[in-house]
């Protein structure tokens, strides 16, 4: 004796939002019930395994179904097969294009292609997520990858439109297409140490302030190159390490107005011409694209470190990074000051962000 | 030319790839009515078409506006090859050819391919202009309404009800057209769509032509059913109550609406068993019939001199009415509740079943043998309620149960007595004389117990019953049990709450052909028909209830066994007297082990019943003895309770208990049979803390509902892999199947606790040889804790209320809405406010407030249409009525397992016919569906050759409602309010 069939169609579509999430994680419907069964829910309402299953089971296939909707969430508002309420539309939605920081930290940077895909299981042993659900979060970044691509205006701004997404997660998949057309190297060791936030808030800062976007919006993708102009521009700024008069006279204006107000003075007087260089290379290097990839690996190697093992804390950095930005402005013969901005903001806070163990 | 038909094809979204090398589909549509056929122009390489066509005009007769459906196909363009259908819309236009209902239908449809379930949405026009007075035309019927609905539809007050109508049509299964050819899926399915389609339009014109002969402009109750008879045809049969309606002014108070006064009468019923006698002359049939609960003889025809010898006051009004209603062919009602005053007495169920053999049908293709043998069923009906005394049934129903050729009818209703001042007038005399004697004759029932009053005279009961006085007026007698297929009538007064009661039962068979077999199954129905009322009664004990609302009992043939099953709402009728316990006896005394064991049971019993009482609430106050002595002279002190294994009618040996509680139930354990009998009374686990359940309209004790409601289907099949099951395993398994279901729906819907299951309705079927499907629709309706306790004091007293105003119109309760409206349209207020300083995307727009605006715009957003089986939806008022839905589908598919296996396959028909049905209701500018019910779900599988077919057929009334306390149709705020929200959330 066996249930042939068993299914529960509710005229509301009735969801379960731990069977959900279970379902997005990538458990099995026994592993699922499991969970669950440990959750407590069978004392909550008398019912037995048999009816967890059942209803297990009724979750799964209704999510199965609703799969293919989520794929265009804006189907999922004036499709009839469903009668979901709105706010819960929004909710699958939501779940369903979250991600783990765990897994996306591996793929950040990658190709989202079939080759990628294919190293889905060992990312999934890595991070401890699931293959099923690994998959589920790579299509996600591919088929967001792919609509955003082919649009004009503003990334974050399409992205929320057409997956209507939360702002939050919106801007977060805006800094995964944006490392995935750039092919930012974030796999390296030295680069371990940061987070999945980390790299968005930096995403965040260059699509906003070096793509061509920041100037014009309305070209097509926009916020996705970086503005070659300006990488061009960036050039000029070597003349801050090349000029030697200039570069004395930068150092001595951040050390006057550094003097006695941090334990790491020392340091930094000695330190400043290497800093400085390691700054103005990095601009002037990213024209090329294998630069621009490099991007985060540079200021790691080339400033964060350093500063970190001469022990400067976070507001040492801040408080020199203001004055290293700022005093050029007083140099006479500098004549780059807009470039110059528009560079230092977006290292400034990327530094700040990284800034950590 | 009385009518002209406009369609206009307007647009079409999400449609799905037919040209796999561009991605994109070049679709046109055709829309063709009778032999009409239009089309639209090529909209090239496009999944979201926009056709923008003229309106299509078709000249046709009313009667094939009644008959026809608009057929709306969309098909893809190919050059090279045929072009290939896309899908399918059937549009039912009848709702439009009556002014009080829709005037345009506007919206999006699914399309829906029998194959390939919904693919895509078309947005379709559709009007008529009608243009000659109707009623010259007779072989039409336009303007009669239909409503599903089993009580005068809310805002209808019934001037007349004029009785029943029914009628049949029969017609060849295009699906055994087949037989000798390769079958092709599409065609042959959409053929019988198509066929039943005009088939059901047919019969809903037949049938209103009959209600206009009878004067009346209504059909109330309307409840159509298939009957696939495989090779000898597909027949579609109908029946009703027909009556006139009268439109209230909007703004008044739902008046007398189908709530129902006082008046009725005490119900004993009957339970006779098999009688081999009478029955018809054809030799293939064998007949037998029923009246529930207690167990004697009634031989058919007989009692038809009840009550002659009554006080002179009553006979005269039965004999008035009775030659009133005499007059008419079959005084049934298929209206379950009534309008005030409209029942008198109630006597008991009535039931009657007919074993018929479909293959000997001489004239197949004709409806005469079929309309003869529900005719033979509807007089043996017609007889049981004389012999109780009665001259009418209510709650009636028909149905039937097909395996191969063996054909179960079954018929059952309620015996009652009438008022006869809502007759259609009999010419004669002047219904003054008629009045007077009625209210005279009213006076002594206070209004909450006289339908418990007996019909049947006492001295010449039709059956043994035990009387006592009434518990509530004291003067009249009532039974000690009462039965009925009827709701609660809202005066009756209640102790406690209800519950669903049901018994299950299987019946194995040898499988037989022929005659052979349909005497087996003959010979079988008489015992389950016992042994599912011996399960009632004992349950009902079990509750301490006593008394019985909306009883149905299915009985389902398959090819090796029978099913049973019968399910009803128990309740306390304070006007009866209380139930007594159950008591066990063992029949070898001596025996200590024995002794031993019963002693434990009846301790078990005595907890469950101490336990129940405290769970549903049944604290009766305690009478004085005297008052509750039986005046009767009965030489049998208690009712007994056989265990009816095999050949048990014979046995009825006395058997005299003296100790024990008096009108204590006897449950005699002689084998071990009964002892599991009695495992399996006590196995039925109880409802979780927060659940109520009934099948009833609402449940009996609650009284303010709150605005959660969950319409839902679920279905089941079982297969038995063991083949040599006893009959005892098959019950053990049915049970458990059952209770299983009704576990899983309270898991399922435990986040809207408190709250009740209502309306309940299990359907049984045995689809193959080993397998058992039970299918269930039902609604959760959530309720307001605090305030179940009491009845709000005003409604007994103000009859006139309708029950939508009573019931969830306490104070408390209309301030809470009003309080979350305005929340709610604060939110939405303060949202939108920051939606308007964003991009406006293609987000849908049509969220609008209004419910026109909110339909037929391309990208608009859906309608929330909510579903119910009950007559409304709490917390509003249906404020119109906009025609019947009767929609019949079918799926199939040849890719089972990559389509999700069979529940994956019936998951998503399901999800589409809902969805189909609530896309129809939109499009009739409706926002929810009451009355809806699920009447035939029909799936077989083959799944060696990975196909699977499903049929269903759904039905029920569309309706616009509105808040209560809102004046103007605004669908479902609260919907409203989270769309507008989520629509800025997604925005945000």
């Amino acid at each position: 004796m066996a249930v042939e069939l068993d299914v529960f169609v509710g005229n509301t579509t009735i969801m379960d939002e731990e069977v959900y999430q279970l379902w997005l994680d990538g458990y099995t419907v026994n592993d699922a019930v499991k969970v669950r069964m440990e959750g407590g829910v069978m004392e909550e309402c008398e019912a037995s395994a048999d009816v967890l299953l059942s209803d297990t089971m009724d979750q799964y296939r209704t999510f199965q179904m609703c799969e293919r909707l989520l794929h265009s969430p804006a189907k999922l508002a004036n499709q009839l097969l469903f009668q979901i309420p709105p706010n819960r539309q929004a909710i699958l939605i939501e779940r369903y294009y979250a991600f783990d920081d765990a897994f996306v930290r591996e793929v950040l940077g990658k190709k989202l292609s079939k080759g990628t895909k294919k190293d889905l299981d060992d990312i999934g042993a890595k991070t401890g997520v699931t293959l099923k659900s690994c998959r589920r979060q790579f299509d996600n970044f591919k088929r967001v990858f792919k609509v955003v691509e082919e649009l004009k205006g503003p990334l974050v701004e399409n992205i929320r439109q057409h997956f209507l997404l939360s702002d939050k997660l919106a801007r977060d998949y805006a800094a995964i297409v944006f490392f995935a057309n750039n092919r930012f190297e974030t796999g390296k060791r030295k680069l371990q140490y940061l987070t999945f936030q980390d790299f968005a808030f930096c995403a965040g800062q260059l699509i906003n302030n070096w793509t061509v976007g920041a100037v014009d919006n309305m070209v097509e993708d926009m916020d996705v190159d970086l503005d070659k102009e300006f990488l061009q521009e960036l050039k000029e700024l070597k003349i801050l390490i090349t000029d030697k008069d200039l570069l004395d006279q930068h150092k001595s204006l951040v050390c006057t107005a550094l003097r006695g107000k941090t334990k790491a003075f020392n340091e930094m007087e000695a330190n400043f011409k290497n800093l400085s260089r390691g700054l103005i290379n990095i601009a002037a290097k990213l024209t090329n694209t294998k630069d621009v990839r490099d991007f985060f690996i540079d200021l790691v190697e080339k400033f964060i470190e350093p500063c970190r093992s001469d022990r400067w804390t976070a507001a040492d950095m801040k408080l020199y990074l203001t004055h290293y930005t700022n005093s050029a402005h007083i140099l006479d013969t500098f004549k780059h000051q807009v470039v110059w901005d528009r560079y230092m903001g977006v290292i400034k806070s990327c530094i700040f962000k990284m800034y950590h163990d | 030319m009385p009518g002209k038909l406009k369609a206009r094809i307007v647009a079409g979204r999400h449609l799905p790839v037919m040209d796999r090398a561009s991605d994109l589909t070049d679709a046109f549509v055709e829309v063709k009515f009778g032999n009409t056929t239009f089309k639209t122009d090529v909209c090239p390489k496009s999944l979201n078409p926009q056709w923008n066509s003229e309106w299509f005009k078709f000249e046709v007769d009313d009667e094939d506006l009644q008959d026809e459906p608009l057929q709306v196909t969309v098909l893809d363009h190919d050059t090279y090859s045929a072009n290939d259908a896309i899908g399918k819309v059937y549009i039912d236009i009848d709702p439009l050819l009556c002014s009080e209902a829709a005037s345009v239908i506007s919206g999006w449809f699914p399309i829906y391919d029998t194959i390939h379930g919904i693919r895509g949405e078309i947005n379709v026009l559709v009007k008529v202009e009608l243009f000659n007075d109707l009623n010259r035309f007779r072989q039409s019927s336009c303007g009669v309404k239909f409503f599903c609905t089993t009580s005068i539809p809310r805002c209808y007050r019934a001037a007349m009800v004029h009785g029943f109508v029914e009628e049949l049509v029969v017609n060849e299964d295009p699906e055994y057209q087949w037989i000798d050819r390769i079958r092709t899926p599409r065609a042959s399915n959409e053929a019988r769509q198509r066929l039943i389609s005009l088939m059901s339009g047919e019969l809903q014109r037949k049938i209103g032509l009959k209600v206009l002969e009878m004067g009346g402009n209504a059909v109330v109750g309307y409840l159509q059913c298939f009957d696939l008879e495989g090779e000898s045809g597909l027949v579609v049969r109908a029946i009703g109550t027909a009556c006139t309606l009268d439109k209230l002014s909007s703004g008044s108070a739902p008046n007398t609406n189908t709530h129902m006064s006082p008046l009725a009468h005490g119900c004993r019923s009957t339970h006779n068993s098999p009688v081999h006698s009478a029955c018809s002359s054809q030799r293939l049939s064998q007949n037998f019939s029923v009246s529930v609960p207690t167990l004697i003889f009634t031989g058919m025809g007989s009692g038809g001199s009840a009550g002659k010898e009554a006080g002179p006051l009553k006979t005269l009004l039965r004999q008035q009415t009775q030659t009133a209603l005499e007059q008419r062919e079959f005084p049934f009602f298929t209206l379950t509740s009534f309008p005030p005053g409209f029942l008198v007495h109630v006597g008991g169920v009535v039931s009657a079943r007919s074993v018929k053999l479909l293959d000997r049908i001489h004239n197949p293709d004709e409806p005469e043998t079929r309309d003869a043998w529900w005719e033979e069923i509807r007089q043996e009906i017609k007889s049981h309620a004389k012999a109780l005394g009665c001259h009418a049934v209510v709650g009636y129903s028909e149905s039937t149960s097909i395996c191969e050729e063996v054909c179960i009818l079954s018929a059952s209703g309620t015996a009652a007595i009438l008022n006869p001042r809502y007759m259609l007038q009999l010419g004669l005399e002047a219904d003054g004389r008629w009045c007077v004697l009625f209210s005279r004759f009213e006076e002594p029932s206070p209004p909450s117990c006289g339908f418990c009053h007996i019909p049947y005279d006492e001295l010449n009961m039709p059956f043994p019953a035990q009387l006592t006085y009434c518990y509530h007026c004291r003067r009249q007698k009532v039974p000690d049990v009462l039965f009925t297929t009827i709701d609660l009538p809202p005066e009756a007064a209640v102790t406690g709450k209800g519950c669903l009661i049901q018994a299950r039962l299987c019946r194995l068979k040898k499988k037989a052909q022929g005659e052979v077999n349909a005497t087996a199954i003959s010979n079988l129905l008489p015992f389950m028909e016992y042994e599912l009322h011996t399960q009632l009664m004992n349950k009902l004990k079990l509750r301490s209830m006593n008394a019985l609302f909306g009883l149905h009992i299915q009985i389902s043939v398959g090819e090796n066994m029978l099913l049973g099953l019968a399910s009803a709402t128990g309740v306390y009728l304070t006007a009866l007297p209380a139930p007594g316990g159950i008591q066990i006896a063992g029949k070898t005394p001596g025996d200590l082990s024995n002794e031993q064991h019963i002693l434990t049971i009846q301790k078990r019993i005595n907890d469950t019943i101490a336990k129940n009482k405290e769970l549903y609430q049944i604290n009766p106050p305690e009478l004085t003895e005297e008052v509750v002595g039986s005046p009767i002279p009965d030489p049998r002190q208690r009712s007994r309770l056989f265990r009816s294994h095999s050949e048990s009618s014979d046995e009825v040996s006395e058997l005299d208990l003296s100790h024990g509680k008096k009108d204590a139930f006897v449950l005699e354990i002689d084998d071990t049979d009964a002892v599991e009998d009695i495992h399996s009374l006590l196995t039925d686990a109880p409802t979780p803390t927060g659940f109520y359940s009934c099948n009833t309209e609402v449940m009996p004790g609650i009284y303010n509902w709150t605005s959660g409601v969950q319409m839902f289907t679920s279905v089941r099949v079982l297969r038995l892999s063991n083949a040599n099951l006893t009959n005892q395993g098959l019950n053990k398994i049915f049970t458990d199947l059952c209770e299983n279901l009704l576990k899983s729906f309270y898991f399922k819907l435990r986040s809207m606790i408190p709250c009740c299951l209502c309306r309940l309705n299990f359907t049984v079927a045995v689809p193959e040889e080993e397998l058992i499907q039970v299918a269930v629709t039902a609604v959760a309706m959530t309720f307001d804790k605090d305030q179940t306790q009491e009845k709000p004091a005003e409604k007994a007293i103000t009859k006139g209320l309708s029950a939508a105003s009573v019931d969830y119109g306490s104070f408390a309760d209309r301030c809470s809405t009003w309080l979350e409206l305005l929340r709610l349209k604060a939110h939405t207020i303060r949202r939108g406010s920051v939606k308007t300083s964003r991009r406006t995307h293609p987000l849908p727009e049509g969220r609008s407030r209004s419910l026109r605006s909110n339909r037929s715009f391309a990208g608009g957003s859906v309608t929330v249409v909510k579903m119910t089986p009950l007559s409304f939806l709490p917390g509003t008022r249906i404020i119109k009525y906009l025609g019947i839905i009767n929609m019949f589908f079918i799926r199939e598919t040849s890719s089972l397992r990559e389509e999700g296996g069979v529940s994956g396959f019936l998951h998503s028909f399901i999800a589409e016919v809902f969805a189909m049905v609530r896309a129809h209701v939109a499009a009739l500018g409706g926002n929810a569906v009451v009355s809806y019910s699920m009447k035939e779900c029909v799936f077989m599988e083959n799944p060696n050759k990975n196909q699977a077919q499903c049929l269903i057929n759904v039905s029920g009334d569309a309706v616009i409602c509105v808040r209560e306390t809102d004046q103007e149709p605004i669908p479902s705020m609260t919907n409203i309010g989270q769309t507008c929200t989520s629509g800025t959330d997604g925005a945000t």
